[in-house]
């Protein structure tokens, strides 16, 4: 018998009994939209964070000023002013896995343009940290060595500030004032978003470092930056290059033996790369948990092919006597459970689909429904229907046509 | 010569627990190409064991049973699926046919089985429901058909892969005496164009319109009559 024939006989058959086929689909329906929108939302979270390392730049690692202790009292990390502009020029220059650094300070203060005012982060950086941090300006120019070392009075505007004091006026070449100083934009940055903590890195202004430490900061310690910001070669060379960085800072520091050293390292890289793989085990589990259904799903539609086998032991019983192989019935019920998985599987594709996509509208959460999980969600619901439907099949099968003829 | 089946020595023992039922005990018999046999006998007679044999639905204990020339002994359940469908056509008391499903397509049933292109199938299937009386009921379903009706389309079945025999289990069993008449005479039509028939029945007067007649008692052949 050709497998045209069977899927009609097949279709006949589930079409024959709508409302039970129906029901009996939805266990599988059910089950296969939610590992669709559970995996939807899931590669969403790994998404956005490794949108968000993309963001930070790649291979960093951050040099914090070290805790201190006076009088006792333990100032915490980042509590002194021990990391210095000649520190991150070391780092640069000595270290050879090292590619950039950047000392940066980092103050907040209101920034005004006219009668508008805003309350931002003033960041001094060095040009390396937009290489760094690959940040490019979308209009006007960036901050040059020739501004740091001058220590100009220029700034360059995230997407926030711009926002909030321009109302639609192009900045280019006006005049903020930033702790009275006044300063004339030059630049632009392109928007980048939240930071992975949450933080908008758009509302901050960025200007010289060096004119960050000598007419915005009243440290006695004027040389001193509130990080450095390092980046590796590559990925392989971050372990290497914090190496270098902590033996090149502790020997500039005199930090010999037990000492406890004045500043610490962070590789963000792996701090992120942790919530990663903590966001792909949790739609795992999501995925894992929905599976669960599609079993349960798989196992009524067992139950309703075994009452189907018995109702239909006459028909079984005529089809035998008139030359149905062993084979043949065998098929015939397998299609049939597997059609029914398979339409309940394109179903619940489309509803997980939909689901997905009201998500993200309602949560404004990223969803990604890959090509790879419909294919997975697809064959798995067939191989439910050939998994569950294999046993009921296999009995209509072997049933003997003389008892299935008289059967009443 | 010229016997479309032949049984010899047939023996066919069930085995219930630690009980054995003998149903039959030694049949031999042939039937000639374009007889009308009617096997008649009481219930328990083993007239119906009889007829599973030679449907091929069940296995001999014992004997020897050759159908068209063939030994169907040492087949196995899916080349008595095969002898079946090229072979027999099987009538039913309870006509056996599928629910929710147009005439032809019953009709055309066998022909599925036995793989033929869906073109050819129809041909066929339609010729078959002529050949029985029910042209313009060809695409009802059998719930919308007389009981009359449904046993002349459960014949086109049977006879639709041109058999070597057809069996006939009770026939008449659920039709009242009217269309009792119409169904033998439509049997006995059939059997004059040249089709053997062996039919079971235990009313008299039905197997009247056999030319032979072989009585069953207690698993043995006790009469064997030609008109």
């Amino acid at each position: 018998m050709d497998f045209l024939q069977t899927l009609k006989i097949a279709l006949r058959a589930l079409r024959t009994n709508k409302m039970r086929s129906f029901l009996t689909m939805l266990g599988i329906i059910i089950g296969i939209a939610a590992v669709i929108a559970m995996m939807a939302v899931g590669s969403g979270a790994s998404y956005v964070i490794s949108q968000q390392i993309a963001s930070i730049g790649s291979n960093i690692i951050l040099v914090l000023p070290g805790s201190t202790t006076s009088g006792g009292l333990r100032m915490g990390s980042g509590g002194s002013q021990t990391l210095t502009s000649d520190d991150a020029r070391a780092i640069m220059a000595e270290c050879p896995s090292v590619l950039r650094a950047s000392g940066t300070t980092r103050t907040t203060s209101q920034v005004v343009y006219g009668n508008m005012n805003w309350s931002t982060v003033i960041m001094g950086a060095t040009p390396e940290l937009f290489d760094i941090r690959e940040w490019p300006v979308v209009s006007g120019r960036s901050i040059g060595q020739q501004d740091v070392d001058g220590a100009a009075k220029v700034c360059l505007l995230g997407q926030t500030v711009v926002d909030n004091l321009f109302n639609g006026e192009d900045p280019i070449g006006k005049i903020v004032r930033i702790k009275k100083i006044p300063f004339t934009v030059v630049g632009v940055l392109e928007s980048k978003g939240q930071s992975p903590q949450g933080t908008d890195q758009d509302d901050s202004v960025f200007v010289p470092l060096r004119t960050a430490q000598v007419k915005l900061s009243r440290s006695p310690f004027p040389n001193s930056v509130g990080a450095i910001m390092v980046q590796a070669g590559s990925e392989a060379l971050l372990t290497k290059a914090e190496e270098e960085v902590n033996s090149l800072l502790k020997q500039r520091h005199r930090i010999t033996g037990g000492k406890e050293p004045d500043f610490t390292t962070r590789n963000l890289s792996e701090i992120l790369a942790v919530a990663e793989q903590s966001s792909k085990a949790m739609s795992l589990l999501l995925g894992a948990v929905a599976s669960i259904s599609l079993i349960v799903g798989g196992i009524g539609i067992m139950n309703i092919m075994l009452v189907s086998v018995t109702e239909r032991t006459r028909e079984i019983g005529i089809r035998m006597a008139i030359g149905a192989r062993t084979k043949d019935i065998l098929w015939q019920f397998l299609t049939e459970a597997v059609l029914l998985t398979m339409l309940g599987g394109i179903i619940g594709i489309i509803l997980g689909t939909a689901g997905a996509t009201v998500v993200s509208r309602i949560l404004e959460w990223p969803t990604l429904i890959s090509v790879q999980s419909i294919t997975v969600a697809f064959l798995f619901s067939g191989a439910v229907g050939i998994f569950f439907g294999f046993y009921p099949a296999r009995k209509a099968a072997g049933l003997n046509p003389i008892d299935a003829l008289r059967y009443e | 010569m010229g016997d479309v089946i032949s049984l010899s020595g047939i023996r066919r023992v069930f085995i219930m627990g630690d009980q054995q039922f003998e149903a039959l005990r030694g049949i031999s018999f042939g039937v000639t190409t374009g007889e009308f046999v009617a096997i008649m006998g009481a219930s328990g007679s083993g007239k119906s064991t009889c007829m599973n044999i030679l449907g091929c639905l069940d296995r001999p204990t014992a004997g020897q049973y050759l159908l068209d020339g063939i030994d169907v002994g040492g087949m196995d359940a899916d080349q008595l699926a095969a002898i079946r469908n090229r072979k027999l056509g099987f009538v039913f008391q309870g006509f056996n046919l599928l629910a929710r499903t147009p005439a032809v397509e019953n009709v055309e049933l066998p022909l599925v089985y036995a793989g033929l292109s869906s073109r050819k199938r129809r041909e066929m299937a339609l010729a078959a429901l002529e050949q029985v009386g029910l042209s313009g009921k060809e695409f009802n379903h059998s719930s919308q058909l007389s009981g009359g009706q449904q046993q002349r389309v459960a014949i086109a079945r049977a006879l639709v892969n041109s058999p070597a025999v057809i069996l006939a289990d009770e026939p008449t069993g659920n039709l009242d005496s009217a269309t009792t008449a119409e169904i033998m005479s439509l049997f006995t039509s059939l059997n004059k164009q040249g089709i053997t028939v062996i039919m079971v029945t235990h009313e008299q007067d039905v197997a009247a319109y056999a030319g032979r007649r072989i009585t069953f008692k207690d698993g043995q052949i006790i009469a064997d009559s030609r008109d």
